[in-house]
């Protein structure tokens, strides 16, 4: 199958390592992978913040890019999210009829990277090596929007050597959302200190998840603590193999 | 006692609002344990309900049902509660609410006793009351509690919740002079209960809220927990029910859907342990002189917002409260209202027409915990961007385009709109980043609105090569070899390297 990649401008530019891995595990199962270089955002930064007619030519610009594709992957819930809940609405309100059935024909071919491998290509073995304690966060988006439910978990627990220690309150918000953790940066790191009670809890070497958005939260203030755990986004592990690990070890 | 109305004036910021409290650690000690507890008792009696979703559907229909037909339920509403004996009066705001009141409460006492209420909360009615020389007497525990210690409330259902037993016993031993009241619940109650029996037996007016409007009979609904609301219903001569005019619900049988969606949402309860209607008067039972005031107050300005009208359609059972991470941390008094929480976050701003509480509708992580939660399935996170939207476009017209946060939305626009720019950017922010990367690898402090970020944590800098970088840069083969023989290992190359 021809898959095209979305790989999220935040992926693109803070954590290209999810990318690869996604190519990688993508590749490894006889896929060819599309990168559209003219990709970049898909609006939700805009959106979400109160700058709907701002984020309507990113909406646009998402759909002109990846109309034609047989099935896109990103590896982010949160963008998904985006683009389930919103897309139409924005669409909609900008009144140009052939964007809302551009939309609407694109959206059933849009899937998180853990849905694309389990719910479009049934698969939940990878093949991926990961000697470590891992410990999963339930994201917002991933769970309520997406309703991933154990999807990810199913995935992680096909992993070779990997051992899977359960979060209490793996669903508590871990208090990033967007500029919320600008605009209430108190109230955000409040609520990450009583997330990182439980992440820590579960003593594992990593912390991952479907969104990046979250690890970069969670993963931003168990660095400011020097804890011992570090975050993976999901990708990177289900993208790891005995040969090549694909963890950012020189990272630490 | 800083007076409701007064404190509705005062400007609201969220983000400074809470500060403080985030440093009261009994408050936020006392507001996790207690939402901790009423969504475990949610959680276990919602599990027993195999057809929950399809309740919540259909209270979601009555209520919007409720509103697109308001004005003739309203009027129906108004000739069979007439014709039962009672007396309906329509306010416009807070102050012809209370203007109404305050000429009906009068009487020889000087008090009155009062079943919690969200709505003369809404208006300030006790401060109002107090003003005119009358005492408002609140008979509900917690309101009772809220209203010793000149406090007020945090949460809809448990006004409160921020307080703990040993804090209430200070309170009663001085309010009560009670110097050898013990502090176990039943200490507690009992206190409360001598002190409040007077007051039921003594009083002859009555103030109440509603839960519910039911327009086919003209009746009004209740559901409470302690009995101090049967006794306000029953014991005065005359009886005053305030109610906004979302409350209204169009029969006797919609009642068969919302008495159980509410106090499983509420309180964890399958029931409330007392479920009153009462319509009319009755002689020789009950109150014989019943009002009921119609309050506006902005509500249908509310309902004149397509996309947020379905604000109306809450029922106050503050699910979305105990649910909400934010609220969890805050508390309810971080919201300057008397509805704090997700459904306070969207409906104060809406109520003060958006000119007051513009950053309430940013006090969220958009998680989506209160829509999974809410009864009657109230879009909360939808509802809350729509108002960003309208923060956004109600700023005044001169300063909208020179707002430092729409210079920044609308840069990032144009740098999304171009592959060059947004890969020039990456490029510059490679650069640009060198002077704040610690010893660490890692950004751990930055300038201006940025350094909210790095309060609390660290930020790993921008790689030396972004994906589409590593793309571009792979040999064609081993992207044309990856696709003809599965399944095969990626190279070493696929590497990033790191700095």
């Amino acid at each position: 199958m021809r898959i095209a990649l979305f790989v999220t401008c935040y992926n693109d530019t803070l954590f290209p390592e999810v990318g690869i891995a996604v190519v990688r595990v993508l590749e490894r199962l006889g896929h060819t992978i599309d990168f559209p270089y003219a990709q970049t955002c898909c609006g939700q930064m805009h959106y979400n913040t109160g700058y709907l007619p701002e984020a309507l030519p990113l909406v646009r610009r998402f759909v002109d890019i990846f109309r034609d594709s047989e099935v896109v992957c990103v590896p982010s819930s949160s963008c998904v999210g985006m683009m389930r809940e919103h897309y139409e609405k924005i669409a909609l309100a900008s009144g140009d009829k052939t964007l809302q059935s551009d939309v609407s024909a694109l959206l059933p071919r849009v899937y998180e990277f853990t849905e694309l491998l389990v719910h479009r290509l049934g698969i939940e073995d990878v093949g991926a090596v990961y000697p470590h304690r891992v410990t999963y966060h339930a994201s917002c988006h991933s769970l309520r929007n997406l309703h991933l439910g154990d999807v990810p978990i199913r995935l992680l627990r096909n992993v070779r050597d990997l051992e899977l220690i359960p979060m209490e309150a793996t669903d508590l918000c871990c208090g990033f959302g967007g500029t919320f953790s600008i605009k209430n940066a108190d109230v955000s790191g409040a609520m990450l200190e009583e997330k990182l009670q439980y992440v820590q809890k579960t003593q594992a070497e990593v912390c991952t998840a479907c969104d990046n958005s979250c690890l970069m939260h969670i993963g931003g203030a168990l660095h400011r603590q020097r804890a011992k755990m570090r975050t993976e986004h999901i990708a990177t592990i289900l993208g790891s193999d005995s040969i090549s690990p694909a963890t950012r070890k020189d990272a630490y | 006692m800083t007076p409701t109305s007064e404190r509705e004036h005062q400007p609201l910021d969220f983000p400074s609002a809470a500060l403080p409290l985030l440093h009261d650690a009994q408050m936020r000690g006392n507001v996790r344990h207690a939402t901790g507890v009423i969504q475990g008792k949610r959680f276990r009696v919602v599990g027993e309900m195999p057809d929950w979703q399809l309740l919540r559907e259909a209270g979601r229909q009555i209520r919007a049902h409720s509103l697109d037909y308001l004005d003739f339920y309203l009027e129906q509403f108004e000739q069979r509660c007439t014709a039962a004996g009672g007396h309906v009066h329509w306010a416009r705001d807070a102050a012809e609410a209370n203007r109404i009141v305050l000429q009906l409460a009068q009487n020889p006492t000087g008090r009155v006793i009062k079943i919690k209420s969200m709505t003369t909360e809404e208006t300030g009615l006790n401060h109002a009351l107090e003003a005119a020389g009358i005492q408002p007497i609140e008979t509900d525990l917690a309101e009772l509690i809220v209203q010793l210690g000149h406090d007020k409330p945090s949460h809809i259902v448990v006004p409160a919740l921020h307080k703990n037993r040993h804090q209430v016993r200070e309170l009663f031993v001085r309010a009560m002079n009670l110097p050898h009241l013990g502090d176990r619940p039943e200490d507690l109650a009992e206190a409360a209960r001598v002190y409040l029996r007077q007051q039921f037996l003594s009083t002859p007016v009555a103030i109440s809220g509603a839960n519910f409007l039911i327009a086919e009979t003209g009746g009004v609904c209740i559901v409470e927990s302690e009995g101090n609301g049967r006794m306000c219903l029953t014991l005065p001569r005359k009886l005053i029910s305030v109610a906004g005019i979302d409350k209204i619900i169009p029969r006797f049988r919609d009642l068969e859907v919302m008495l159980q969606l509410l106090p499983r949402s509420a309180t964890g309860e399958r029931m409330n342990p007392y479920n009153s209607v009462w319509t009319g008067v009755h002689p020789g039972d009950g109150p014989q002189e019943f009002h009921v005031v119609l309050l506006d107050n902005r509500r249908t300005e509310v309902l004149r917002d397509p996309e947020a009208r379905e604000t109306l359609h809450c029922i106050r059972c503050g699910a979305c409260q105990n649910a909400c991470p934010v609220y969890r941390q805050t508390g309810g008094h971080a919201y300057g209202s008397v509805y704090a929480g997700p459904i306070g976050a969207i409906l104060t701003p809406q109520l003060a027409l958006m000119k007051r509480g513009q950053s309430l509708p940013y006090a969220s992580t958009l998680c989506g915990a209160c829509y999974e939660v809410c009864p009657v399935k109230i879009n909360i996170p939808e509802v809350l961007i729509h108002l960003r939207g309208r923060v956004v476009t109600g700023r005044p017209r001169s300063l909208r385009a020179l707002h430092p946060e729409a210079i920044i939305m609308r840069s990032m626009q144009w740098m999304f709109l171009s592959e060059t720019r947004f890969r020039l950017a990456q490029q510059f922010g490679r650069i640009a980043q060198r002077p704040w990367i610690r010893r660490s690898g890692w950004i751990e402090r930055l300038p201006s609105i940025l350094g909210g970020w790095t309060r609390t944590r660290d930020l790993r800098p921008l790689p030396p090569q972004s994906f589409r970088e590593w793309f571009q840069a792979r040999p064609r083969s081993a992207i044309e070899s990856a696709s003809k023989s599965p399944p095969q290992v990626s190279p070493e190359s696929s590497e990033v390297p790191h700095g």
